[in-house]
């Protein structure tokens, strides 16, 4: 009996400590979604560039909230190939110049409300990534992007994935941290084809 | 000599007053290696809290923190909490703002002018944090957590956390969600686990090394959703003090040792 008892003090302690874990998240019923989007709405405001519309949740959000960013396979290929269609691909090189990238690469402005509408934003892509060798100062929130192009090659398709990937992640990850940089109007087409360079241009010092 | 020097030491080191002595004087050595000027603020802070102010010429020092009117000691570390007079759940700057307008006389719109200082000229609710705060110092961290409200704030709170929204597709966890991830090179503590959340929320509000300003908690909530690329908090809003609950509540046992030094 003590035994008993003791197991399952156990294995309430356990749960308690369970929650707190790391990583954690819980899912999100739609009537939750529903009531912190009422909040928002009554709680902030706009500012500068950062309009209320912000509050609203697209599909992917949605999704993504639902199911605590891990989504039914059928769910989330739904989701990517809508996202997919977001996209609009240049036509002809998508291979910029990656010595103007890494200005974009370093800049972390754009978006906020602090931000001049108009102004050239960053990607804020040394936040979460590390990418050239000679910027030490570099996030981990993303995977590192060092010999990118390297180690997988510089193709027309590598170049539309990589152009796509930064323009709207989810079309290929449906709950991606990543923002959706070119959907999201953050960066421009000419940016997005520096940045494609910046990774996969052999001579970018990415790939050096 | 040595030996003999030594055992005082040690012999002084367990008398309480010694002790006492010795954890000032390691404060004070903090603070100055440091070179945070903390204390400085929680000065103009005191002067500002027994200040007559207002359309009622009165000070702030009858204002009822949660503990009684007046009471400072520990009442920063309960917060936020349910208040019945207001009948809302407040953080420290609402319930000033509260104070203000209702012990003062002051107008809302006087009130709220000017919340968020510079470096220059910090503002009268930064100094007030900061007095406010430092009375909690050695007080464990225990906000309201058994009134119904406190217990509907928390979980507004926490679903706040996990919401992602906005043109970035941010929450909260995106960047505080897991552990051992950076921003640049400045470490990104895991907020909705107790391990991460005790010793930041034990040193807020606090002192910014890099700008030379005194933050407060509604100015780090809103530059997360700055920075999240979301529309504004508005200042003391239900959702700005829904989530300093759920973050001050994963704290919650912790000694209160603020008003920190940040980079």
């Amino acid at each position: 009996m003590r035994r008993l008892l003791l197991a399952s003090v156990a294995a309430s302690l356990a749960a308690c400590t369970t929650p707190g874990a790391v990583g954690e998240r819980p899912k999100a019923s739609a009537s939750e979604l529903d009531k912190v989007t009422a909040v928002l709405k009554r709680d902030f405001h706009e500012r500068g560039q950062a309009k209320m519309n912000r509050v609203e949740l697209d599909e992917v959000q949605r999704l993504c909230n639902l199911n605590a960013d891990n989504p039914p396979a059928e769910a989330a290929k739904r989701i990517e190939e809508a996202q997919l269609k977001t996209i609009k691909f240049p036509s002809g090189s998508l291979m910029g110049d990656w010595q103007r990238a890494e200005k974009v690469a370093q800049n972390g402005r754009g978006s906020m409300w602090s931000d001049k509408p108009g102004a050239p934003a960053g990607g804020s892509c040394y936040n979460c990534h590390q990418i050239s060798p000679k910027e030490t100062s570099f996030g981990t929130i993303g995977p590192s992007l060092l010999g990118f192009g390297k180690q997988r090659g510089n193709g027309p398709e590598m170049q539309k994935y990589v152009y796509g990937k930064i323009y709207n992640s989810k079309a290929y990850n449906a709950c991606s941290t990543m923002p959706r940089l070119g959907y999201a109007g953050t960066l421009s087409e000419e940016q997005i084809k520096d940045l494609v360079a910046l990774l996969l241009d052999p001579a970018s010092p990415v790939n050096k | 000599m040595r030996a003999i020097a030594c055992g005082t030491v040690l012999a002084l080191a367990f008398s309480p007053a010694f002790a006492q002595q010795q954890s000032k004087f390691a404060d004070y050595q903090r603070m100055t290696a440091e070179g945070s000027p903390v204390e400085l603020f929680e000065l103009s802070g005191e002067e500002l809290w027994k200040k007559k102010q207002g359309p009622r010429n009165v000070s702030l020092e009858q204002c009822d923190l949660g503990m009684g009117p007046g009471v400072l000691k520990g009442a920063y570390a309960r917060l936020p909490r349910y208040f019945k007079d207001a009948d809302r759940v407040m953080d420290l700057e609402t319930r000033l703002l509260y104070c203000m307008t209702n012990l003062q006389g002051r107008s809302p719109e006087e009130a709220t002018k000017r919340l968020f200082g510079n470096a220059n000229q910090p503002s009268e609710m930064e100094y007030l944090s900061a007095y406010i705060a430092g009375q909690s110092r050695g007080v464990p961290i225990e906000p309201g957590s058994s009134h119904p409200r406190e217990k509907e704030s928390y979980e507004l709170g926490k679903a706040l956390f996990f919401h992602r929204a906005g043109a970035w597709d941010f929450s909260c966890a995106s960047c505080h969600g897991e552990e051992d991830k950076r921003i640049r090179m400045s470490e990104l503590p895991v907020l909705s686990s107790p391990k991460f959340a005790r010793p930041v929320m034990a040193t807020w509000p606090a002192y910014r090394v890099s700008n030379s300003q005194f933050k407060t908690m509604q100015w780090r909530i809103n530059d997360c959703y700055r920075q999240m690329r979301m529309p504004e908090p508005k200042y003391a809003s239900d959702a700005t003090i829904a989530m300093n609950l759920y973050l001050t509540a994963t704290a919650k046992g912790e000694t209160y040792r603020g008003p920190g030094t940040k980079r």
